[in-house]
């Protein structure tokens, strides 16, 4: 077994017709760290995920999940891993403890143990109170926590959560992703998809996904520090006048709103980016502020999402 | 021993979902005995007080007396015996009568001589029942002079063997039993599976050390015991309200049913790996219960249907089952003389189940 990397995958690459979801994916996800998926939707994040745990056959390419090749071996591999599925799916019609009970016996979980094991679980994830409720009609939060707390009731050794935070409030996902550290201390390997950049942002490590293809990964550091462009910000009163200006530049790559600030790429390529952003401004006659910063996971995800510009015709 | 705990923790949570959910509850009884009641009283075959009118252009005592007997079958309710042969056409066609009768003037010298007919009936033909009664009317002796009275005439007399009285729920019900049982276990088996598909959990359960025949087999137990409920419960009605029979041995009637539910089971199954959506499982599930009901020789004479019909109600598992408990309850059948229809069903079950077992696969492409 390879004590290195939880993951290993090589080429991976699923097509569903004539849609290549997934393109020839190179991963490797170290053990005990939380890797994120980032990625728009419909860039291939659940499809990698659900080959990951053998849900899915690869039209191309192989993956070792813990020592196992999937998904021909991946019968082995299901007691090792927990997986939370997008959707809520567990049982609406049963009750918190019943649906702990559930999954406890379907993994096998040793009878004298269960009862203490679901007592530390209720605990842990704060549905003590909801234990006897129907899982149906709690609220996105507790669902949520309930998924949790049987995706990590058998102590897998591997998690994959697949957008786990889409449907809950940003106090219950603060609390999940405090929850997930806990688990990876502990030494579980997880591997989360998102496409919020605040979760990318606490990963150990990621893989930024377009159109099924990697276009970056490492860790979020790494990532800002390489992504080939200066960032100029711009805060003006007249934000889209200030847009208009800076966009016609043909140095710039991108040019974001976020309020009245722009936040302004220019490939490194570029000796002088402030200057060039200064004097285009002054150009149009419109009042701003222009200064240089440091990139953040968002300016990352444009860069290396941004499709090549197109030559005016 | 791991994977029968598996086996036993998926019937568990099935029985539990189950007993939570009402409707599904409700229907394993309800089905069952509205059904039986709707049927029990309501289809009956034997034809009474059909609305009749009568044109009588003879009026003499021979064709008065001749309305009289008419009359004296109860077969026939007579509302005018006035009209005219136009009249009666009229009546038929705007449905106000079924039959019309017409005493032609000579009917006096038609009824000695025999020769030509001395009454014509006016059927609505556009309802079999009614024109099969008519055929029985004219088997209605004519001659009510004793010397005129052919003695060289067939008296056939029917003798009904296992139904004397000629009731009809004893007929329908040994039939109706394999219409409940199709219904209730190929929708169930089909729906809690699609169901489950499609709220997610499937997902959710095939990425647990579960295999799919656990999941099958666990799920599906639940579905015979709920079967075998139905099937005393109708035995109980059947018994209590239409004092329908069970001529044969009890044991023997509930290995047929076994045989007949896992087959419908089968069926359940497979339609439940076809079907996407909770309202496909539905629409394909009738699409099997409508021949069922049809052509399974529940609602029409096996022998009397085309041959194209009979071959296809022979795949049915409902034919067999049908031909099965008419057999044991009403003619005091042994399951070992009905032994072809079990194979029949044992045939089904194997073809179904692996054709389901080959399209459900614990992954999702």
């Amino acid at each position: 077994m390879n004590s290195e990397y939880a993951i290993k995958a090589r080429g991976l690459s699923k097509r569903f017709g004539d849609l290549l979801a997934v393109d020839h994916l190179d991963l490797d996800v170290p053990r005990g760290q939380i890797y994120g998926f980032l990625g728009p939707n419909g860039s291939g994040k659940s499809t990698t995920i659900r080959m990951l745990c053998g849900l899915l056959t690869p039209t191309e390419g192989s993956a070792r999940v813990l020592g196992f090749d999937v998904p021909g071996k991946s019968r082995g591999l299901k007691p090792k891993i927990g997986y939370m599925t997008q959707r809520f799916s567990l049982f609406g019609d049963m009750t918190v403890r019943e649906n702990l009970q559930f999954i406890a016996e379907i993994y096998s979980y040793p009878s004298g143990e269960r009862r203490t094991r679901i007592e530390e679980l209720l605990e842990k994830y704060d549905l003590h109170a909801q234990r006897n409720q129907l899982a149906g009609t709690m609220s996105g939060g507790q669902k949520q926590r309930l998924a949790l707390a049987c995706a990590v009731l058998h102590h897998p050794a591997l998690l994959l959560l697949d957008e786990p935070t889409s449907a809950v409030d940003p106090q219950s996902r603060r609390d999940f992703w405090a929850n997930l550290f806990r688990l990876a201390e502990d030494g579980t390997t997880i591997l989360v998809s998102t496409h919020y950049m605040d979760e990318a942002e606490r990963c150990h490590r990621l893989a930024i996904l377009d159109f099924g293809a990697k276009v970056a990964d490492g860790t979020p550091r790494e990532l800002q520090e390489s992504t080939g462009m200066h960032i100029v910000e711009v805060i003006a009163d007249d934000p889209y006048r200030a847009q208009s200006a800076i966009a016609g530049l043909d140095c710039v790559a991108s040019v974001t709103q976020l309020g009245v600030r722009l936040r302004v790429l220019i490939p490194q390529t570029e000796p002088d980016p402030l200057v060039r952003v200064e004097s285009a401004l002054r150009a149009s006659d419109v009042a701003a502020h222009a200064s240089m910063t440091t990139a953040t996971l968002e300016d990352v995800f444009v860069a290396v999402t941004m499709k090549p510009v197109e030559p005016d015709a | 021993m791991n994977s029968l705990s598996r086996l036993i923790a998926i019937f568990k949570k099935e029985v539990r979902q189950l007993r939570r959910d009402r409707l599904t509850f409700g229907m394993i009884v309800g089905i069952p005995v509205i059904q039986m009641l709707l049927f029990g009283y309501a289809i009956n075959t034997d034809v009474r007080n059909l609305r009749t009118a009568i044109s009588n252009e003879a009026n003499t005592h021979l064709s008065r007396q001749f309305i009289a007997e008419l009359r004296e079958t109860q077969v026939v309710n007579i509302i005018d015996t006035g009209s005219t042969p136009a009249q009666l056409e009229d009546l038929l066609r705007q449905g106000k009568i079924s039959i019309g009768v017409v005493i032609p003037g000579d009917f006096d010298r038609r009824v000695v001589d025999g020769s030509r007919s001395a009454v014509h009936l006016l059927v609505d033909g556009s309802d079999p029942t009614i024109l099969g009664v008519a055929n029985q009317l004219k088997a209605m002796p004519l001659l009510f002079d004793v010397e005129a009275r052919d003695s060289t005439l067939p008296n056939i007399e029917v003798r009904a063997y296992y139904n004397p009285e000629r009731r009809t729920p004893v007929n329908i019900i040994p039939g109706l039993m394999g219409v409940i049982l199709t219904l209730t276990m190929m929708l169930f088996t089909a729906v809690a599976i699609v169901r489950e598909r499609e709220r997610g959990n499937l997902e959710l359960l095939i990425n647990t050390p579960v295999s799919s025949a656990e999941l099958m087999i666990g799920k599906v137990i639940p579905y015979i015991i709920i079967g075998m409920i139905q099937l005393a419960l109708i035995l109980g009605v059947g018994d209590l309200l239409f004092q329908v029979p069970v001529r044969g041995s009890i044991v023997d009637l509930y290995l047929a049913a076994s045989a007949f539910i896992a087959a419908n089971l089968a069926l359940g199954l497979f339609i439940s790996t076809a079907a996407k959506t909770q309202f496909q499982a539905m629409q394909m599930t009738f699409f099997v219960l409508l021949p069922s009901i049809l052509l399974s020789g529940f609602v029409f004479p096996f022998d009397g249907m085309p041959a194209f019909a009979r071959w296809l109600g022979e795949i049915l598992p409902t034919t067999h089952f049908i031909r099965l408990t008419r057999g044991i309850m009403l003619r005091d059948a042994g399951i070992g003389e009905l032994y072809p229809e079990l194979v029949a069903l044992g045939i089904f079950t194997v073809i179904a189940m692996t054709a389901a077992a080959a399209r459900f696969t614990k992954r999702l492409d």
